[in-house]
């Protein structure tokens, strides 16, 4: 039988690095940046925080403080990506370069660099422990709360997250309202539909461009440290994240530009990535493969139901992919 | 306080044209800077002399004749792919699927190799390879074209999600087909027999492939350049309404240009599965369909400077490898390397299209 209580965590743990990816990736496209670059962030953000809890486990030994624990790996991961977010800004808004190719370029660097340090921090540090398992940090950053255990079925599917999960969530309903609610919002989603008019308007172009897609880099970051830490407990190994950055760029078009509808679509997207363990196949491991294509598939649809419905409202920020020179207009 | 008018520091202004050797020479301090920039790295990070750093890696180029004739192998399957994106991106159609029809290319080969392999003789075989991966590969090109070309679909997000259904698909066949049973992957197809594999030329497997590539090239150039096809890629390119206007099919062209740039990536997986690997597996194209956006970009879409571009990739990532094997580490330190390199490349372009006026000092103002 499908078993629905075993479903929905591991869904949900599933969805939540892609909600992360999936809200920050969306904010940077409301600013007109499409940062193909988010799978590399995504991979620094997590390696980031590897880095600063590795070191952190190494120095106190035996004495970590909670606070530290879980202070250190967000803050490295949170620097680690925001650097990469104004590599992107530099070279797309300052230096107008097209923005797929840097995107890809990001890609490449970003992977490489998780990768890179994900293989070599032992040997780099002189460390004596066979592999990256950051068990301690683990288990500051996974702790929930004491009681969901004894309260059975909702427990497991409300309470068994994380922190960093529910501050998904929470990231999330707080960026949708201020797209849609607030005068900050508006004015970044005017700079992603017209920037001349933006710019005319008085609303400072660059400054918007390179907050918001800094700060998308930064939450799309804290999805790649979900992953490590909470999700694969605290191991690291190399090109584990998989292809979860191009699923949440997807996913940005499944949720036509809305982080309130991502929370669902995530959680959905999570599921579908999942499925092919749910689904009864017997011993035919092929038809599994095919299952793990399905969110592509899906987003497809939805890509392709989004432009032939032709609704204002669903559509890409207008001035996606397109870099703004005042001088030109 | 005098009352004078507050002028930026420095202003920027579109260059009109600019004369080729400046042009290069910006690319050249480029790549410099880049290289210095990843010595200084290079020497930090894993305590290595950047000048040691270098010399492996010109010898894990060129160090031995086999390594010359593998980096030859691996530059003409990148440039292959490289050429095959260049028309669509001229025509400012984003095809990041060069991954997918690629990868469907080399499916439809060894699909035919494996089912009808000693059902027909040899060169009826190749032929029929031939086809199958050219039409696998048009077909991955056409969905996203067509839907781009009747509705306006965003084709970036679209060809690159069609990467991983033809991961998946190829995933799934992997298993299907997998050979030895159990090992869940398709071994070298046709070990003993050698049915469906190119001949090799002079007794060398790689040469084959370099050649194609070159032609190619020769022919892809001739036809951005001189022919009638070239021209309207060119026009939609530049602005979609003037094509209309002076009477161009965007729909038309939008279309076969992409059934063009899918049947090239088709024609790379033949070759990679007919001529130099033999073998099918999810990871065969490795991401070469996104180097090809960049190395074909860099190029500004000309088929000779893609030789270029896709040589100091190929340069980087092979000689980043000899380094990890050399001194133990990870071989990702050449993505982290190419990616340097990437960058400064890639904001170079802004000096070649745009000029800087500093803001002249006030003491001449003055005088």
């Amino acid at each position: 039988m499908f078993d629905i209580v075993a479903f929905i965590p591991r869904a949900v743990i599933q969805g939540i690095p892609l909600l992360y990816g999936c809200v920050g990736e969306t904010i940077t496209e409301k600013s007109g940046n499409l940062n193909l670059g988010t799978p590399g962030i995504m991979y620094v953000g997590g390696i980031c925080g590897v880095i600063g809890s590795f070191v952190y486990e190494q120095k106190a030994g035996d004495h970590m403080i909670g606070f530290l624990a879980i202070a250190i790996p967000i803050l490295c991961c949170l620097i680690g990506s925001l650097l990469m977010g104004l590599i992107y800004c530099f070279l797309t808004v300052t230096l107008r370069a097209n923005q797929n190719v840097t995107g890809l370029a990001m890609t490449t660097f970003g992977v490489g660099i998780g990768n890179f340090f994900g293989g070599s921090l032992i040997k780099l540090s002189g460390a004596d422990v066979p592999s990256i398992a950051l068990s301690k940090t683990h288990a500051y950053i996974s702790a929930t709360l004491p009681f969901a255990k004894n309260l059975g079925w909702f427990g497991k599917i409300f309470l068994s997250y994380g922190f960093l999960a529910y501050a998904a969530i929470a990231m999330a309903i707080i960026a949708a309202i201020t797209l849609k609610k607030t005068r900050v919002g508006l004015n970044l989603r005017a700079v992603g539909e017209s920037p001349a008019t933006a710019d005319a308007a008085g609303i400072n172009v660059i400054r918007y461009k390179y907050v918001a897609t800094c700060l998308g880099a930064m939450i799309a970051g804290l999805g790649g440290l979900y992953y490590v830490m909470d999700f694969a407990s605290g191991v690291w190994s190399n090109d584990a994240f998989g292809d979860r950055g191009w699923l949440a760029i997807a996913l940005v078009i499944f949720t036509i530009w809305r982080p309130n509808i991502a929370i669902f679509a995530s959680i959905l997207f999570g599921g579908l990535c999942i499925l092919h363990m749910f689904i009864p196949s017997g011993t035919n491991l092929a038809v599994k493969e095919l299952y793990k294509g399905i969110p592509y598939l899906v987003t497809i649809i939805v890509l392709i139901f989004t432009s032939l419905r032709n609704k204002r409202e669903n559509q890409p920020p207008a001035s996606l992919g397109l870099s703004y020179f005042r001088e030109d207009r | 306080m005098t009352n004078t008018v507050k002028t930026p520091l420095v202003h920027i202004t579109r260059r009109k044209n600019i004369v080729w050797y400046r042009a290069w020479a910006i690319r050249v301090i480029a790549v410099i800077l880049a290289l210095i920039l990843c010595g200084i790295i290079t020497t930090f990070v894993v305590h290595i002399n950047a000048i040691e750093v270098y010399k492996t890696m010109i010898a894990g180029n060129f160090g031995t004749a086999r390594k010359v004739w593998f980096m030859g192998q691996d530059l003409a399957t990148l440039l292959i792919i490289s050429l095959a994106l260049a028309p669509a991106f001229r025509m400012r159609f984003w095809n990041l699927g060069g991954d997918g029809q690629a990868l469907m290319g080399c499916f439809g080969a060894a699909a035919v190799m494996i089912l009808f392999s000693g059902s027909m003789p040899n060169w009826l075989l190749l032929i029929v390879m031939f086809v199958a991966a050219i039409v696998a590969g048009m077909l991955w090109a056409f969905i996203p074209a067509f839907f781009k070309a009747k509705w306006n679909t965003n084709e970036t997000l679209f060809t690159l999600m069609m990467n991983y259904i033809a991961t998946q698909l190829i995933a799934f066949f992997v298993v299907v087909w997998e050979n030895p049973k159990g090992s869940s992957k398709i071994g070298i197809i046709n070990q003993r027999t050698q049915l469906g594999w190119l001949p090799d030329i002079g007794g060398n497997k790689y040469i084959l492939i370099i050649i194609v590539a070159i032609v190619l090239a020769v022919g892809m150039f001739i036809y951005m350049r001189y022919s009638k096809h070239g021209y309207e890629i060119a026009v939609v390119g530049e602005s979609e309404p003037t094509a209309r206007y002076v009477g161009i099919k965007v729909r038309k062209v939008i279309i076969r240009t992409m059934l063009l740039s899918g049947a090239i990536c088709g024609l790379a997986g033949f070759m990679m599965v007919a001529s130099t690997n033999h073998t099918l597996t999810t990871t065969l194209v490795g991401g070469r369909g996104f180097t090809g956006v960049m190395v074909a970009w860099l190029a500004k879409f000309n088929p000779f400077f893609m030789i270029i571009t896709s040589f100091i990739l190929v340069f980087l990532g092979r000689g980043a490898s000899e380094i990890s094997t050399m001194f133990g580490f990870n071989d990702s330190f050449g993505s982290i390397l190419t990616g340097i390199i990437l960058f400064f490349i890639i904001g170079c372009e802004f000096f070649l299209n745009y000029e800087l006026h500093f803001r002249k000092s006030a003491k001449k103002e003055v005088a």
